[in-house]
This record gives structure tokens, C-alpha cells and sequence, in this order.
């Protein structure tokens, strides 16, 4: 037992220095050839970071893209999403006030064309992007706000769209950040 | 919506087709073999030397458990004082403060029997020395850990007759030299340049393009998302784990994650088949563990990409599926692929919120844990499947009249004791305490405590009863995920948690290697006609048959309180 205990202590310092100093450091020392050298990749406006390319913001202003509802007001410093179940009663009625006010302020969007992700929280309370869909509906009321023709959003949509993984695997999104920083560019 | 299923498929493909080199390459470092990662071995030596382990020594299997519960034992008190006084330490630029004793319990636990329940949260929880010396460390040691015990296994299941299981600290120092470390690393540099962050920065302060003043959480967060989901760990650096986009950037992310986390649980299946020299019956038993896995998955995926049947009610379109507590860039398909191989796997990360997903989902996560030996987590997925197993051949033994035997060793009465100990033990965890937690949760709704009982559940009904009981079926199968709407950082959920998950993690460990141990030192009893082959698929589905049996009698009465329940309200 006493030998156990003395190998125990040993084999504990040497990989504690391995999986705790050694590993990590060399991953960080790596990281800095990344893009964003391994502190998160920023976007820039006018030489200034306005956010970070992955991490959604909140945009809930009319001539904006619209993200996603959010169980964390888009505050990074924590993340988590509503974990409400799919019958609870009081989900379903915060659910139903997300599609009033959408519809409210998307005058002429039928109930059904909305995309579900638009009235409901995502996991993280941090997702950064909307399908083709979301945004798309946003379209009639950000041309009015802004006076540009909705064929150029449809492009900008177009052009912002992000393909499945090779064309092949997982779905096809709209990151909201750089869509709504290319919105701002287009006057 | 065919791209997301391209896209499942696809992960599990890649993942069975590195498996079978990655346990070839297993098979031969366990043997002593020549491999390419030779060059480590005056590492090895080193350490050997420094540790004054005689490489050359094998242990019996008491001694084998002996030395692995004395370095789990240190491990448990140098996490606890870590965490304990985490708050006066440095690398903290966050300013996060000690953990209070309670949490501390749990979470030192947690980490060190592989399970991973978080009852904080990784951005304000926890600092930058904890996640790496605590956690980080802990999530290589305790897979390694349940490697090692699997490896003794084999080494009894190996030769005719033997007292010798190997020598745990050389088994462990090789798994995490020759396999962990390096896969670890790998992965941790793919994570990096699609976007998780590794410096050492703390929180970033920012100004939104429409004004808010945000901040962003940071840290080295790669190297152990790596680990995390290599060994079957699940601990997410952020609070809402791989749904984080720092955590899971991108679709190509989540592959390499959920890839990861099945690859060396399946990987070790293969190597078992080489290294034991019964091909056949390794994959005999990947065969049907996949078939397990098939009927678990194919319902979830297919009721998420559904959608929610009370929204579809509200007229709202889903053409992308139940998006509650989801990613976009994820999707429902992976999102309910991902939800079930966590949960068989014994990984416990999630990147979509259980606690949202469908009933049939909830359901099918469960059983996932209530199995938890379909693949099952590093090492003890076979342990769990061995016990299946022994009771297995017990039944079969008495439908045929004969004295069972595995594998050429007769298995008398103290075997069959302990695999049915360890079977009857997880139903008695899961079920006793969570009549507990309702019985606490109804009788004492406004007890004095940190949490009243009546404000722990985020759901009514029998989603909250759903909630009590998921969390104790994760803590007992060491899985780490979590109905996360249950408010579980209070005394009463840290200290039962981390009471079920000790017990969850330990028993079913002694227990196997403890068998075969026994069954190793008895006399040897060549093949002849009337053996039952137990690697037939006969026997295969036997076994099926035996797992279905069991998991059915234990847990059907709470489950029809959960989520069958909900699901027939939902219809």
C-alpha cells in the first residue's frame, strides 16, 4: 500500500506537467499561427472590432437582420439556453408572444413562412447565424426601413449564404454579424 | 434537410473506419509490439524510472485495483483542494471566486470518475488553473483509468489460465503516452484553426454593431475540448458546451467532436478482437452494440427534424426541425445523432439542450444512459457489457442445463453475484434516489435549504419529474449531461449527485475486473461440442435479449412517469 502511494505522488507530478503545462502551452504556442491567433477571430469595422465572427450578437432593431431569441441577451460572458420543455405551458405562451411581435413588426409575413428558429432560443444563447429562410423573411421590413430594393437584399442574403460542410454535409446558413455589417456597406 | 442526414451518416462511417486501424494500432501497443510511436518509449522508461515502476512486474487483480483506487484516492483530494482554493490562486484573470465546499464535493467527483456533471458553469465557475490542473488533467487520468482496468480484462480473458492482469501503472502510463496525448493534441490543433480559442487572454469587452456592450468569454479552452471528447469526458470549458460557438465553431467541428468521443470506445472493441485473438466475438459484440445504437437513434433524429408538435400547432413553420435549445449551424439531424451517442458513449457533452428536445428523444437518452454499455464510455463500456454478458451466459448455462462457461472458465455462483450486484445496484441508485428528490420535492416543497425543492424544476409535470430522473441516470452512468433546467448547484443535488456517481463508477469497475480476475485463475476447459459459443451471434442476440430484459424490468415504471407520459399528453 505504502508503495502504491509513493508511485501514486511520482506519477502525478510528471503528468501534471505534461496534461497541465506542457499540452496546453504547446496548444496555445500553435494557436497563434490561427486565424484570430487563438483569442477568437474579431470582425472589424473602420479598423474597429464590433464582435466576434462566431459569437452571435443581439439585433433587434428594424432596419437590422434580426438573430435569434436569447436565453442570455447575447452576453458572452456566460452562455445557456432556455431549457424549457416542449409542453411547458409557459413556454408555449412566450413562444406565441415571439410570433405576435414578429408579425407585428413584419407586417404582410404570414404565420406560417416563420422559420422556427426565429421564435425560439438556440443552445448556446450565443448563435451566430439564421438559415437562408430567417433571413430571408426579414427582407420586406429591412427594405422598407432602409429604402434599398429587396432584390439587393435577396443578393446580399445570396451572397452571405454559407453552403453545407464540402456541399455535402450539415445545413446551409446566414451569419448574422457579417450580413448585418455588409447591410451597413451597402449604403 | 438531406445534407444533415448525409452528414450524420457520414460522421459515423469515418468514425468505424478509423476505428479499425486506431485499434490495431491499440492492439499492438498493448502487446509490446513494434508501432511508429516507438520513439516515445524513452519517455516511458524515464517515468518508469522516476516512479521506480518495475515495468516487468504483473499484478494480480487485487493488486491491480488496489494501485488504481490509491491514484484515484490522491487525485480526489488534490481536486478538491485546488477548487477549494481556487479563487487565491493565479491564472484567474476573470477574478472567479474559491468553490463553496458542497460544489467542490460534486465536482471534484465528477471529473474524477469520468462523468463530467457540471452544477456550475465553466465561465464563471471555474479559473483558467482549475480547467487545466483540475479538470483538464483529471479528464486524461480518468479515461486512461478506465482504459487500463479494460486492458487487465483482456489480459485475463487473454491467456488459459493466469494470475497476472498486468501492471496498471504501465498500462496507464502507455495509454496516455501512446494514445490520448497524441490524438489529444491533433484534434486540439484542428479546433484551433476553426476558431476555439487557446490563449491564455481573459474576458474581451466589446461594443456591438448596434451599440451593446457585451462581453466575450475566453481561455485555453481547446486542448481540453480535445480530451473532453477523446475520453468520453464531456465537460464543456462554457457553460453551454459544445452548442457554444467558441466551443463548436462550425459544422466541420462537430463531426471531429462527435467522431472523437465514439472513436476509442469503438476502437477498443477492435483491439479486444486482435489482442485476445477471438476476432469474431469482437464483432459480434460491435454488431449488436450498433444495432442498440440504431434503435436509440433512428427515433430521435427523425421526432427532432419533426419539430414540436405544439408548435406546429401554433401554425409557425419548421422546416428546420425542433429548434428549441439548438443550433443553426448544427441542425436537428446532428443535434439528435449527437444527443444519443453521448449518451451511450458516457460523454455527457451536448451541443443541443436535452432538456428541450422531444419526449421520444428524452426518452431515447435514458435508455441510453440506463444501458450504457452500446459502445459505452473509455474502457467501461465493455466492463458495463461484460456483466450483460456473465448474466448472459448464467441464463443461457441454465436454459441448456449445463455449467455456464466463458470463455473456457466455468462461471460459478460468486461471479454471477457480482454482475448481478453491479446490474441491480444502477437501478437502485437511479430509482431510489430520485424517489427522494420527488418525495423531497412534494413533501417539503418549501424546506429551508440553499434551493427549495419546489424551485429546483424549470418544468411542470412530467417534464419535471423527467428532470429529477435524468439527472440521476447521467450521474449513475457517469455520463455528465443533464436536463440543465434542473437547478442541481445546492447541497441536496451536489452531495446526492456526487454519492451516485462515485458508486456509479467504482462498483462497475471491481466488479468485471474482479470476474474475470476469478475466472482467469480457474483451470482452462478446452472447446468442445456441447460449449456455448459466445461468439455466435446466437449468442449476440442473447445477449440483446438479456440487456433489453433487465433495462425494461428496472426503469419502465419511472420512464412512464417521465417522458412516456409527456409524449401521450403531446399526441
Amino acid at each position: 500500500m505504502k508503495k502504491h502511494i509513493l508511485v501514486s505522488l511520482k506519477l502525478t507530478a510528471v503528468f501534471i506537467i505534461i496534461c497541465s503545462v506542457i499540452y496546453p502551452l504547446v496548444i496555445a504556442a500553435v494557436a497563434r499561427l490561427a486565424p484570430g491567433g487563438g483569442r477568437g477571430q474579431t470582425l472589424p469595422v473602420n479598423g474597429k472590432a464590433v464582435g466576434y465572427a462566431n459569437v452571435g450578437q443581439k439585433f433587434d432593431r428594424d432596419n437590422y437582420f434580426w438573430s435569434r431569441p436569447s436565453a442570455v441577451g447575447y452576453n458572452a460572458a456566460g452562455s445557456g439556453g432556455s431549457n424549457k420543455g416542449p409542453t411547458n405551458p409557459d413556454y408555449l405562451k412566450d413562444v406565441q408572444a415571439r410570433i405576435d411581435s414578429f408579425l407585428a413588426h413584419n407586417p404582410g409575413v404570414r404565420k406560417d413562412q416563420i422559420p422556427a428558429e426565429l421564435v425560439t432560443y438556440s443552445g448556446s444563447g450565443l448563435d451566430p447565424d439564421l438559415s437562408p429562410a430567417g433571413a430571408k423573411i426579414q427582407i420586406p421590413r429591412i427594405a422598407a426601413a432602409r429604402h434599398i430594393s429587396e432584390q439587393t437584399l435577396r443578393d446580399l442574403v445570396d451572397q452571405h449564404t454559407e453552403h453545407p460542410f464540402v456541399g455535402m454535409f450539415g445545413p446551409s446558413k446566414v451569419n448574422v454579424l457579417q450580413l448585418n455589417i455588409a447591410l451597413d456597406n451597402l449604403k | 434537410m438531406n445534407t444533415e442526414i448525409t452528414g450524420i451518416i457520414a460522421s459515423f462511417l469515418i468514425t468505424v473506419l478509423l476505428a479499425i486501424p486506431l485499434g490495431r494500432y491499440i492492439a499492438k501497443v498493448y502487446a509490446g509490439e513494434k508501432t511508429f510511436t516507438d520513439f516515445l518509449s524513452p519517455l516511458e522508461r524515464f517515468i518508469y524510472k522516476f516512479c521506480h515502476v518495475d515495468p516487468k512486474k504483473g499484478m494480480g487483480w487485487k493488486e491491480f485495483l488496489k494501485a488504481m483506487l490509491t491514484i484515484n484516492l490522491l487525485w480526489l483530494i488534490y481536486a478538491f483542494v485546488l477548487l477549494l482554493f481556487q479563487g487565491h490562486l493565479p491564472l484567474n484573470p476573470d477574478k472567479n471566486p474559491d468553490m463553496p465546499a458542497d460544489l467542490t464535493f460534486n465536482t471534484a467527483i465528477s471529473f474524477l470518475v469520468n462523468c463530467n456533471l457540471q452544477d456550475y458553469s465553466g465561465e464563471t465557475g471555474v479559473t483558467y488553473l482549475t480547467q487545466l490542473f483540475v479538470i483538464t488533467f483529471l479528464q486524461f487520468v480518468s479515461a486512461a483509468t478506465g482504459i487500463a482496468c479494460l486492458v487487465a480484462v483482456f489480459n485475463g480473458l487473454k491467456e488459459k489460465t493466469t494470475k497476472n492482469l498486468g501492471n496498471f501503472w504501465v498500462i496507464f502510463t502507455q495509454t496516455m503516452t501512446r494514445i490520448l496525448l497524441p490524438l489529444a493534441l491533433i484534434m486540439a490543433i484542428l479546433l484551433v484553426f476553426n476558431g476555439t480559442p487557446a490563449s491564455f487572454d481573459g474576458k474581451d469587452t466589446i461594443t456591438t454593431l448596434q451599440g451593446d456592450t457585451v462581453q466575450v468569454s475566453r481561455g485555453p479552452a481547446a486542448g481540453m475540448i480535445a480530451i473532453k471528447h477523446l475520453g468520453t469526458n464531456g465537460g464543456g470549458w462554457f457553460g453551454a458546451n459544445s452548442a457554444h460557438p467558441l466551443e463548436n465553431p462550425n459544422y466541420f467541428t462537430n463531426m471531429l467532436e462527435i467522431t472523437a468521443q465514439v472513436l476509442i470506445p469503438v476502437a477498443l472493441l477492435f483491439a479486444m478482437g486482435i489482442y485476445i485473438r477471438r476476432k469474431k466475438f469482437a464483432y459480434v459484440v460491435f454488431g449488436i452494440m450498433t444495432v442498440g445504437m440504431l434503435c436509440l437513434m433512428l427515433p430521435t433524429v427523425i421526432s427532432e427534424i419533426r419539430g414540436n408538435p405544439e408548435i406546429t400547432r401554433m401554425g409557425v413553420l419548421q422546416a428546420t426541425g425542433a429548434m428549441e435549445g439548438k443550433e443553426v449551424r448544427l441542425g436537428p439531424a446532428a443535434s439528435g445523432y449527437w444527443s444519443i451517442m453521448t449518451t451511450i458513449i458516457s460523454t455527457g457533452s451536448v451541443n443541443s439542450m436535452h432538456d428541450s428536445s422531444m419526449p421520444v428523444s428524452g426518452l431515447m437518452q435514458m435508455l441510453g444512459m440506463m444501458i450504457n454499455s452500446f459502445y459505452g464510455g473509455c474502457g467501461v463500456g465493455f466492463l458495463n457489457y461484460l456483466i450483460y454478458i456473465i448474466i448472459a451466459v448464467f441464463i443461457a448455462g441454465l436454459m441448456i442445463g449445463r455449467t455456464p462457461e466463458f470463455m473456457g472458465h466455468k462461471v460459478e455462483a460468486r461471479e454471477v453475484k457480482i454482475a448481478a450486484l453491479v446490474t441491480l445496484l444502477s437501478a437502485f441508485v437511479i430509482k431510489g434516489f430520485t424517489a427522494l428528490a420527488a418525495y423531497y420535492f412534494v413533501h417539503h416543497a418549501n424546506a429551508d435549504w440553499a434551493v427549495k425543492p419546489a424551485n429546483w424544476l424549470n418544468n411542470p409535470g412530467y417534464h419535471g419529474f423527467s428532470e429529477m430522473l435524468y439527472q440521476f441516470t447521467s450521474t449513475n452512468a457517469n455520463n455528465g449531461s443533464g436536463f440543465e433546467g434542473l437547478s442541481d448547484n445546492n447541497p441536496f443535488w451536489n452531495i446526492t449527485g456526487g454519492l451516485a456517481m462515485i458508486l456509479g463508477r467504482f462498483l462497475p469497475i471491481i466488479g468485471p475486473v474482479a470476474i474475470v480476475g476469478l475466472l482467469a485463475g480457474k483451470k482452462y476447459i478446452p472447446e468442445s461440442q456441447g460449449t456455448l459459443k459466445v461468439d455466435s451471434y446466437t449468442f449476440g442476440v442473447m445477449t440483446f435479449a438479456v440487456i433489453i430484459i433487465i433495462t425494461a424490468l428496472s426503469y419502465f415504471p419511472p420512464l412512464v412517469l417521465g417522458p412516456i407520459a409527456e409524449y401521450l399528453n403531446m399526441h
